[in-house]
């Protein structure tokens, strides 16, 4: 237990220190305070107003930015390391490949999600002194789905590192990853929705899938639960389950997908040559 | 101590060694030799764990350094031919070694002292920032510190200059005994008076094993 804080803490230390974490964090936290500048809280647009309207376009923003920065600056952890020799002698040192690649991933995720969290606190108290009417159902629930989010990416860009060689491919293989969950599968979904060759529940399933876009339905979810915006896809959806039921889902189902991805790249970083 | 068995390892359709016995025990001062991928590296790696062998196996104390690699690890000290680029600060780096190998940061301390290593004053620095000279110090020191039975030092004096050698020879002579001591060089004269045993390696065999 001692091994695996120690790895978690060092490597929050390290990721705190570089440069990839002070422009993450100023992208973030760069985005409220632009929202306020920009007057953000004080426009309405379709009957959102004040901090929920915020808080909409900051996780709009969100759904595009979190994973690709998540990806690119995690993807090289265990590869980056293996690249330039660190894992050869940080792991000459008794501690065991679970410490040691769980550790890493509690430390990073701490890393990626604080400031993202931060950034909604900021808002939130920023708000609160405005004299603003603070949404705290909509705020508990971006912080879970962030949360999840994060957990997804994480363990997807954990996995690449676990059995990429080198970290340009590694690299390479996150941007795709991120651009075919952000739109490619979209294009095809839609292509294939079109051509009618597939039933439109497995469409709609196959789409749902995908941790961006049960994120995005979600954030939408909760300024219209009946989903009208989205058209007869919402039957589709909210037939099924419950508005309450999916908003589970869409926190439980990226934490879950994270950790799944997340394990299958313990099974591979501890079933292959270490360096 | 060290027992490798029929020890073979391929990386794609190159064998970098193959069916590879040998033995090393107690009081062995070994330097392995050989031109680049003779094997000598794939060998270390393999006693310290990093590789699944294709065949073949290596047993420390009885123990598989992949099954049972912390059990091994705590009984390794290992310094590599080049420092890496760790981005901890040494404060942080010995605090990792603290930690995990249960060793005395005072002992650090000391040796880094003996090789003539200012480390007080650069508790904060980022190890990477440190020149070779300080980076190779600091992992002898830690190498020494640990008081591991097995010491494997890839090319340890690579970057040192001719008293930081003496040092390190005089620290090394003072930590001998009881132990096996596993040099990686292709300089037999750096070390000559250190080893015993000399090994040369060719296209992943051990073409010569003998006692000086």
């Amino acid at each position: 237990m001692k091994n695996l804080s120690l790895i978690a803490y060092l490597d929050l230390k390290e990721s705190i220190r570089a440069k990839w974490f002070l422009v993450y964090s100023l992208v973030f936290g760069g985005l409220i305070a632009l929202f306020f500048i920009a007057g953000v809280t004080e426009s309405q647009v379709m009957g959102f107003s004040g901090l929920s309207r915020l808080l909409l376009m900051y996780i709009q923003i969100t759904i595009v930015i979190l994973p690709i920065f998540i990806l690119i600056t995690t993807v090289r952890s265990i590869s980056g390391d293996r690249d330039n020799h660190i894992l050869e002698y940080m792991l000459s040192f008794p501690i065991s490949l679970k410490q040691y690649y769980w550790g890493k991933i509690i430390g990073r995720f701490i890393t990626v999600y604080l400031p993202v969290l931060f950034a909604m606190i900021i808002a939130i108290i920023y708000g609160a002194f405005k004299g603003a009417e603070i949404p705290w159902s909509i705020f508990f629930l971006y912080t879970g789905l962030l949360f999840a989010l994060s957990s997804a990416f994480l363990g997807i860009a954990f996995f690449i590192s676990s059995f990429v060689k080198s970290s340009e491919v590694a690299l390479g293989i996150a941007f795709f990853i991120w651009i075919f969950l952000l739109a490619f599968i979209d294009i095809a979904l839609i292509s294939l929705m079109m051509q009618e060759r597939f039933s439109t529940e497995l469409i709609i399933t196959i789409s749902m899938m995908n941790p961006m876009e049960i994120f995005r339905v979600a954030a939408i979810s909760l300024f219209d639960p009946e989903l009208t915006v989205m058209g007869p896809v919402a039957y589709y959806i909210l037939d099924t389950m419950s508005q309450k039921m999916f908003v589970f889902l869409s926190i439980g189902y990226p934490v879950i997908l994270g950790l799944v991805f997340a394990t299958l790249g313990f099974v591979v970083f501890k079933k292959k040559d270490l360096v | 101590m060290i027992k490798i068995d029929n020890l073979t390892k391929k990386f794609g359709s190159s064998i970098s060694l193959d069916s590879v016995t040998c033995e090393f025990n107690k009081n062995d001062s070994i330097a392995i030799m050989g031109a680049n991928g003779a094997g000598k590296t794939t060998l270390i790696r393999s006693i310290l764990g990093y590789y699944h062998p294709d065949e073949g196996k290596v047993l420390i104390n009885g123990y598989s350094p992949i099954t049972d690699r912390v059990r091994v690890l705590k009984d390794i000290s290992f310094v590599p031919q080049l420092p890496p680029p760790i981005k901890l600060n040494i404060e942080e780096l010995i605090s990792y070694v603290v930690t995990s190998s249960d060793v005395e940061r005072a002992l650090i301390l000391h040796y880094a002292n003996e090789m003539k290593l200012n480390i007080k004053e650069n508790l904060n620095k980022s190890f990477f920032k440190l020149s070779g000279g300080m980076k190779q110090k600091l992992l002898i020191a830690i190498s020494l510190a640990k008081k591991s039975n097995i010491i494997i030092y890839d090319e340890p004096t690579a970057n040192l200059d001719p008293n930081a050698r003496d040092d390190f020879y005089r620290l090394l002579k003072q930590n001998e005994d009881e132990k096996v001591l596993l040099f990686v060089t292709h300089r037999l004269e750096e070390v000559k008076e250190l080893v015993n045993r000399q090994i040369y390696m060719d296209l992943g065999k051990v073409t010569s094993d003998e006692r000086v």
